[in-house]
């Protein structure tokens, strides 16, 4: 805000206490990621011993070998990948071919498919009767019981609806001039000029399935299929002895291992964090943007 | 939303196949078949995972018995919800979740509200650009994390805030995630970290609306920083405080199933137990469907009369409601 130009004492104060609290937050935001980060590389007592630090005094990777080099942790890491992959390109697809039609405003019918899709953020079936449709479909145990009762977020949906409504309408009036389908005109005019939006949504999706814990926790009961979040879970909770000992190795660097077990389930999402960035607020905001 | 669902204004220019008026259902059908096409498979989802658990919640009507399914199950009336009420477990199910409602209005709700205003008095650039970068991260980590996170830095034996209430607060030496008088208080300093960086987004963009010019002319007229405060910024951000407060409250009782169980052990389940954890531990891990399902109804429609109810207080208050 560079219209506010003070020079009083009181004021100079007041910024000095509002940037030292700011830097507070966010120090305690990142700290305990970093520390997370540095204790993963740490040997086993310095973790004990050290109470804070955020550069190991001496530097191992045994808990990574470790964790590459047993076949649950590899297997947990490809089924979260292959998930998140099919999962998102599913549920963008889906977003997207149910957001055109609903963005033209001439389309008979269009305002009973909004309201039904409306009603969802109100209310829902909730957890049991979800379930049991799942359970009906016969999903559960497979790894679509992740994906397709979430492909479709009615938020955003929404705000996808509401982009393709402000595309500019001559180019596909244009086309269609042409004599391009409507399909024609969504392929060829209206995908290429969504990139952005697309490439917002897919980041969302992708990491609305990395993170999720509840899906796995309902439908998915084989311990073989389990995902990384459910992993960390087991390693992490209260009763992680269990959970290690169906592990299959003799040894193992047990607190290291809760360490660099949460570093590699956050650091796709650290990796892809400035991207997600670029586009969130953009995201945010056009759902905020009334009609 | 309300105008959006209006019909479309009337085109200046002739626009043929694109008119308004009322066409017979056949030809709509021809004329857009490739716009219906493409909605099937959307119209497919939400039948199946929306709707189709809205029919569902029949159950809670019945002694549902899955062999029998949704039509064969006897039916039962309320007799599930007669013994929710009078069971043993309701009011701790709901003091437990009124309570973490109203932290969760006095600590959560005002945070990202403070934090936006705090952000928008820095005046350097770079600076406000770099916390907003940092504050926003642990909204895209996952609940599993953030509960991992919290189970190593309370951990007895080593971990940092453990150790920080032992050594420097001088505070007993004890297991605080297990502790029932400490998951109030984690939970609620979980979603500050979690949700506060986040939630700053919404109101930063109302501030930034705000016309410069209106700042310009109060100090012309003598107005202080605290003055402009009160008399621009504030107002500035008054609806979308109000928005985000309806919102709020129609998820009060939702209380993050998934953040809760995480955290819920043996040892303060006394403390841990709302709604929603308690739907999925007596529906899915017990199998008691039709229970759970009354259960769950009943959370449902208490959070529906809680948005429409302040939904409705906004509007009374004179403020712009949601819908």
């Amino acid at each position: 805000m560079s219209v506010n130009h003070y020079k009083s004492f009181g004021s100079r104060v007041f910024d000095a206490l509002n940037i030292a609290l700011l830097v507070a937050l966010a120090l305690v935001t990142v700290l305990p990621l970093l520390y997370v980060l540095a204790g993963s590389f740490a040997t086993e007592s310095e973790i004990a011993t050290r109470p804070f630090f955020l550069w190991p005094e001496k530097f191992v990777t045994d808990t990574y070998e470790y964790i590459f080099g047993t076949g649950a942790f590899v297997r947990a890491l490809i089924t979260t990948i292959c998930v998140t992959a099919v999962g998102t390109a599913v549920q963008v697809m889906l977003t997207l071919t149910m957001a055109y039609p609903l963005a033209k405003r001439y389309l008979p019918g269009r305002a009973l498919v909004l309201n039904l899709v409306i009603f969802t953020l109100v209310f829902s079936g909730g957890m049991v009767p979800t379930y049991l449709v799942v359970r009906d479909l016969g999903l559960l145990d497979s790894y679509w019981a992740l994906i397709l009762p979430l492909a479709i977020n009615p938020f955003y949906l929404i705000i996808v609806k509401s982009f393709f409504q402000e595309l500019p309408q001559a180019l596909e009036e244009a086309a269609r001039i042409d004599g391009c389908s409507e399909m024609g005109v969504f392929l060829k005019i209206v995908l290429p000029l969504s990139k952005p939006i697309i490439a917002t949504f897919s980041l969302f999706y992708a990491v609305g399935i990395w993170n999720d814990y509840v899906s796995p926790l309902l439908y998915i009961d084989d311990s073989s299929k389990w995902t990384l979040q459910v992993l960390v879970r087991q390693l992490t909770s209260a009763d992680a002895e269990n959970a290690l000992a169906q592990l299959d190795s003799v040894f193992f660097p047990a607190e290291g291992l809760k360490f660099a077990v949460i570093v590699i389930a956050t650091l796709p999402i650290l990796f892809f964090y400035p991207f997600l960035q670029k586009y969130f607020a953009k995201g945010v905001l056009i759902g905020s943007v009334k009609e | 939303m309300a105008t959006d669902l209006a019909p479309p204004p009337v085109k200046a220019v002739p626009d043929p196949g694109r008119e308004t008026e009322k066409v017979p259902i056949r030809v709509a059908l021809l004329r857009y078949r490739w716009l219906y096409l493409m909605l099937i498979p959307g119209l497919i989802y939400f039948a199946l995972f929306k709707y189709l658990p809205m029919y569902g919640l029949t159950i809670a009507f019945q002694d549902f018995v899955p062999f029998l399914g949704y039509s064969g199950s006897e039916w039962v009336g309320f007799k599930h919800f007669e013994d929710l009420f009078t069971g043993p477990d309701f009011g701790r199910l709901l003091s437990n979740t009124l309570i973490l409602a109203l932290l969760t209005v006095i600590f959560v709700f005002p945070a990202p509200i403070i934090v936006a205003l705090m952000l928008n008095e820095l005046r350097v650039g770079v600076l406000k650009r770099s916390i907003q970068s940092l504050i926003y991260i642990p909204h895209f980590l996952s609940w599993t994390i953030v509960a991992s996170l919290t189970y190593l830095l309370f951990a007895v034996d080593f971990g940092v805030i453990a150790n920080f209430i032992h050594d420097v607060l001088g505070g007993p030496r004890v297991d605080y995630v297990a502790q029932a008088d400490w998951f109030r208080p984690i939970i609620i300093m979980q979603t500050l970290w979690k949700a506060t960086g986040w939630g700053t987004i919404i109101y930063l963009a109302a501030l930034a609306s705000v016309d410069p010019n209106l700042y310009e002319a109060a100090r012309m007229d003598g107005a202080g920083r605290r003055r402009q405060f009160w008399h621009i910024t504030l107002p500035a951000i008054r609806p979308t405080i109000v928005v985000m407060a309806i919102l709020t409250s129609g998820n009060l009782l939702d209380a993050s199933f998934e953040q809760i169980w995480l955290m819920t052990n043996s040892l303060n389940r006394s403390v841990a137990d709302v709604f929603d954890s308690y739907v999925y531990y007596v529906g899915i891990t017990q199998g008691a469907f039709s229970y759970s399902t009354a259960v769950g109804l009943f959370k449902g429609l208490a959070g529906v009369v809680l948005i429409f109810g302040s939904n409705w207080l906004a509007k009374r208050l004179g403020q712009r409601g949601l819908f």
